[in-house]
């Protein structure tokens, strides 16, 4: 090594060892970012998906879905399970259930995308957790009246 | 109260009790500091589960410590495995025997006491070597060679930067040291303007704090320990106290080290501004180095072993001999 190499890396190195000093330096006094999971509510990305969940119809609550099928035949892993009846009104056909299987569906949104009723769309739940396989067998619509009653508390006060 | 405490017995007691504690409350709460200061510079939180703030993690930890068992595996050297811990221990809170607080306040006084806490250094090293050795495990005697090549290494500029502050005070003695460094901050060593030693005392500061990081086995220099190549280095096989005790050890080691660069060259118990000096001005600098240390830690990266002994052997130590010659020339002609 040459003796103007040799001053150089004391001062080129010294120069970088300090400006690191500042940088976290400064990090230091910046505010924290952690979120504190399980006290605090994160706040999720507008493009958030969680399972699918049904659309209720704004005045009545009763859900969008006119039993096409096409979200189950969109579905590749095949975790839908719908099933509806001829509507009293004699006018096409209203749901009667709706099950998801959410162990195996992989959050790819065919299903979303494949319906032209606005009647599916991705809940915002983020932290479903269970020891068992069975808590994962959603029925949807069971799911859909405890969104309209959650709504109804909601619009209440 | 002065009475009892005239009698030699009761005060190496109490004074023996303090720096125990003393020691020991600082292993505990710097390992708290130090992940809070790591959280902070990371923008994390740290531990803040256990009481207000984190702050009795360390107890939780020392209790889940304490609580496991000592694992002695096959094939180690069963009597020096269970003595290297306990001796890790001993160096740091000896020094601490010698370290003057303040003008009142220092268990002992010797003449060459600075030397004693270099001597004491390099036996905490011996016992890095000694756990690694009877570990019998490749990675523990890696670890331990090299924090012996390290300790070598970093020991010879920082004697000489001690040199040259013997030159100037004209004492080993560290509360004459101190003593001689009392007013305001231009007394202080590193700022000495007494005799032009401004010139010469901040590249001594400088050469004496990076020797003292890796003389404490800190990162960037914590190569024993290097995690990504040796496991945990020396201290891989421990387990339960034996662990714990080596880490106490290393955090021992930091206070000694951040004492004794605050007696020697940042005026000991003095106040910057000349007013009311006493041990609390000690702490706060003991602290700001020590906040100074955890900071460096958590900016570098670990350097290689080669790199670490060029810095001292190419860079350190013909510094410090230069600096020994100048500061030589000042005092003999100024």
């Amino acid at each position: 090594m040459t003796m103007s190499g040799y001053w150089r890396d004391i001062f080129v190195g010294a120069k970088s060892l300090i400006t690191g000093l500042c940088i976290t330096g400064r990090e230091f006094f910046r505010p924290v970012v952690t979120e504190l999971y399980p006290y605090e509510v994160p706040t999720l990305p507008a493009r958030f998906r969680g399972h699918i969940e049904l659309i209720g119809n704004d005045e009545t609550g009763e859900p969008n879905c006119v039993v096409c099928g096409m979200c189950q035949r969109a579905c590749p892993s095949g975790c839908i399970a719908l099933s509806g009846e001829k509507a009293p009104s004699g006018k096409g056909r209203v749901l009667t259930s709706y099950m998801l299987d959410f162990t195996t569906c992989s959050l790819c949104g065919s299903c979303v995308e494949s319906c032209n009723f606005n009647a599916l769309r991705f809940s915002r739940e983020y932290n479903r957790v269970a020891f068992d396989r069975s808590a994962f067998q959603l029925d949807l619509m069971a799911r859909l009246k405890e969104q309209n009653l959650k709504e109804q508390n909601q619009c209440k006060p | 109260m002065n009475d009892i405490m005239a009698n030699p017995l009761v005060r190496a007691l109490v004074y023996m009790i303090g720096l125990i504690a003393f020691a020991g409350l600082n292993a505990a709460y710097l390992v708290w500091c130090e992940r809070k200061g790591a959280a902070r510079i990371q923008r994390r939180t740290g531990p803040c589960e256990v009481g207000w703030a984190g702050l009795l993690q360390p107890l939780a930890d020392g209790l889940k410590l304490m609580t496991k068992q000592l694992l002695v595996p096959d094939g180690v050297d069963a009597a020096l495995f269970r003595l290297a811990p306990i001796l890790a221990m001993l160096p740091g809170m000896v020094s601490l025997a010698v370290v003057p607080f303040s003008d009142t306040l220092q268990a002992r006084e010797m003449e060459l006491s600075a030397l004693l806490i270099f001597a004491f250094a390099s036996i905490g090293m011996l016992c890095v070597l000694l756990g690694g050795w009877a570990s019998g495990n490749k990675f523990a005697i890696i670890s331990s060679a090299r924090a012996v090549s390290q300790n070598l290494a970093y020991e010879i500029p920082m004697l000489l930067t001690l040199i040259t502050i013997a030159f100037i005070s004209g004492s080993l003695n560290l509360r004459d040291i101190a003593l001689e460094q009392q007013g305001n901050v231009f007394h202080w060593n590193l700022f000495r303007l007494e005799g032009w030693h401004i010139i010469t005392m901040w590249i001594s500061f400088i050469i004496f704090f990076i020797c003292s990081i890796a003389e404490t086995n800190r990162a960037p220099f914590d190569l024993a320990e290097a995690e990504s190549e040796l496991v945990a280095g020396y201290m891989t096989e421990y387990s339960s106290m034996g662990y714990g005790l080596f880490m106490m050890a290393e955090y021992i080691n930091i206070v000694v080290g951040a004492c004794l660069t605050t007696v020697l060259f940042l005026g000991g118990w003095g106040c910057p501004f000349g007013l009311a000096p006493g041990w609390w001005w000690f702490a706060l600098k003991i602290y700001l180095l020590i906040f100074t240390i955890i900071w460096v830690r958590w900016t570098y990266p670990r350097t290689q072993i080669y790199r670490l002994l060029n810095l001292s052997w190419k860079v350190m130590i013909p510094f410090s001999l230069v600096n020994l010659l100048i500061t030589a020339g000042l005092v003999k002609f100024l």
